[in-house]
């Protein structure tokens, strides 16, 4: 079906013609926003689509899976690549006003939608090989997003983002090879069905973790994640949004989908690495947040600590457990990338992120701190916001099979998770104003975006039910693969 | 041949390995590229070698041809190890015009 090019086709054209229109600045944001809205208009079709009737394949160039280019939209893709629509089309909003005009002259707005491009192909594609190809194309727009107009500290965190990710793909790299060289193809539908039936199944613990270190790098799980409070606190607000918000979310979705089709029979050996390092990127990315004293810093070890909730229950691997870590990621992308917005009008206002120089905002930017207050209290699982209802379902899960350690460390970091967002609230807004401290004007598509992301908190908060539904349905899709097998290959 | 290939993807996997913990930024760059020949000579090596047959053979033809997809793979592979390479020495060389120095710890430790 065609209409599963149309999110990877649109970004493509916007940014095409992005730099072909060159220095307009006005004529660059406006078509940066229709193309952000149109992909959001693909991928609501999309959902729509898969909803109505199942997984949707599109082979390109017609030939048949297993030889040619094959794009699924399963429910999990499918969601995601809305997210993808969502933020893109905030992210780009924000940035009117959020981005200083020397980077918007440099092609800013056609990187963005470049790196949009690579997301949503990573999200659609049947293939593993090609997973590898979208992955270095949004990694490519990120380097450059994040390397324009840089200086000392900031070149060093681009530095230590590019060695790292890099390294990663050579690992993935190395991963598919060996991975070829067992199955002899690529294709994720074929691989699920050869992978069981090899005759000499040999190296299966090395190529799994060579995929958990290579996507592990990229979610940011214990113990791969220092690169990224390392470097997300550096570019822009709108910039470190887009990250948080979609890049360590693609290295989740690939473990997710590599082990739920290749690895599921596995001797329980993997999982319980996963489980293990799920447990202690929560432990450790949460003690982390609650010692610091930067805004963005607060945010990175938060965006760490949260990445442990969404493997974990692929760890477990009930459906239940599957569709918790779905819907906690869903919500995560929404409330994180609204909160590295939030430090968008902290440095539009005081021109910093430091939370000492911060405060007072309660009194001077009384809308704003209501308004911030929702993604911050979501975060932080304050009933009955969407961060509660993800919580308390993967709580729920893990005490359905009797993992009561897992459920007390979750409510456990839950708590520090609390205390860090309720810190970060008192200082930023109710603490009197330091002295000396003067404000700045916001603009007005600054609000315009977090509000946008306040209003999809609380519809996945009051809409909890139907979306809960519909990441079930993702999980069945996930752990019974023969619904994807026999979408792409056909046949029985 | 596999042997030998194996051996020459190990010792390529090392030296970009031992490289990368290298303090200077050019030695950085050059164990990254190693690292990426390493992994195409692996993908080669693993699925299989076919020596002195051509991949592309036409309908009909019997025998042993060698195996294209390992091929195109590594052919991307190339392209995009090229493209990030030429990435990574332009970003060097702006961080070494701005921080004036070779030593990565020395970058940015002015204000950390």
């Amino acid at each position: 079906m065609i209409l599963l090019a149309l999110p990877i086709v649109i970004p493509l054209a916007t940014a095409i013609v992005l730099s072909l229109l060159g220095q307009r600045p006005a004529v660059s944001r406006a078509v940066a926003f229709a193309g952000a809205v149109a992909i959001f208009g693909a991928a609501v079709a999309v959902l729509a689509r898969v909803e109505a009737h199942g997984i949707q394949v599109l082979q390109i160039g017609s030939w048949p899976a297993p030889f040619g280019i094959t794009l699924v939209a399963d429910v999990f893709s499918a969601m995601l690549v809305l997210m993808v629509g969502i933020i893109g089309m905030v992210v780009t909003g924000h940035s009117f006003s959020g981005v200083d005009p020397r980077r918007e002259k440099f092609g800013y707005h056609s990187l963005l939608h470049i790196l949009l491009m690579g997301v949503s192909g990573a999200f659609l594609t049947g293939d593993i090989f090609n997973l590898y190809v979208w992955f270095e194309v949004m990694l490519i727009a990120s380097f450059v997003l994040m390397a324009l107009y840089r200086t000392g500290t900031q070149l060093r965190a681009a530095f230590t983002y590019v060695t790292l990710n890099l390294l990663a793909s050579a690992l993935l790299l190395t991963a598919i090879g060996l991975l070829y060289g067992q199955a002899g193809t690529l294709n994720f539908a074929d691989l699920a069905q050869v992978w069981p039936q090899r005759q000499t199944p040999a190296l299966d613990e090395a190529i799994a973790m060579l995929f958990v270190i290579a996507f592990g790098i990229k979610a940011g799980l214990f113990p791969l994640f220092f690169w990224l409070p390392a470097s997300y606190h550096a570019p822009p607000a709108a910039i470190g949004a887009l990250f948080a918000g979609l890049l360590t979310k693609v290295g989740v979705y690939a473990l997710i989908r590599v082990f739920t089709l290749l690895f599921r029979n596995a001797a329980g050996g993997m999982y319980s690495v996963i489980l293990v390092l799920s447990v202690t990127t929560m432990v450790v990315g949460m003690t982390a947040a609650v010692g610091q004293r930067d805004f963005r810093r607060v945010l990175s070890f938060n965006l760490v600590g949260h990445i442990g909730f969404t493997t974990v229950g692929l760890a477990l691997s009930t459906p239940f457990a599957v569709a918790a870590s779905i819907f906690y990621m869903l919500h995560h992308m929404v409330v994180i990338t609204s909160l590295f917005l939030v430090s968008g009008l902290f440095l539009r206002l005081r021109r910093t992120t430091d939370l000492a120089a911060l405060g007072g905002l309660y009194r001077t930017h009384p809308a704003t701190a209501v308004l911030t207050m929702i993604p911050i209290f979501s975060l932080a699982g304050v009933p009955p916001l969407s961060g509660f209802i993800a919580k308390l379902a993967i709580i729920e899960a893990s005490l359905e099979i009797d993992y009561y350690w897992l459920a007390a460390v979750v409510l456990a970091v839950s708590l520090l998770t609390l205390l860090s967002m309720a810190r970060l609230w008192s200082d930023a807004f109710w603490k009197p104003a330091p002295p000396g401290a003067t404000d700045a004007r916001l603009g007005p598509a600054m609000l315009a975006s977090i509000a946008v992301l306040a209003a999809v908190t609380l519809g996945l908060t009051f809409a909890a039910e139907p979306v809960f539904s519909l990441c079930s349905r993702a999980a069945e899709q996930l752990l019974h693969p023969d619904e994807y097998v026999r979408a792409v290959l056909g046949g029985g | 041949m596999e042997l030998l290939l194996a051996l020459v993807a190990g010792v390529l996997y090392a030296t970009g390995l031992y490289l990368m913990l290298r303090r200077r930024l050019t030695q950085l760059i050059v164990g990254l590229s190693l690292l990426a020949s390493g992994s195409n000579v692996l993908i080669f090596t693993a699925a299989g070698l076919t020596r002195g047959k051509p991949p592309l053979i036409a309908a009909g033809t019997p025998g042993p041809f060698a195996d294209p997809v390992p091929q195109s793979l590594i052919l991307t592979a190339i392209v995009i190890g090229f493209g990030v390479l030429a990435f990574s020495l332009v970003l060097a060389h702006r961080v070494h015009r701005t921080a004036a120095t070779d030593d990565i710890d020395a970058i940015g430790s002015e204000q950390t």
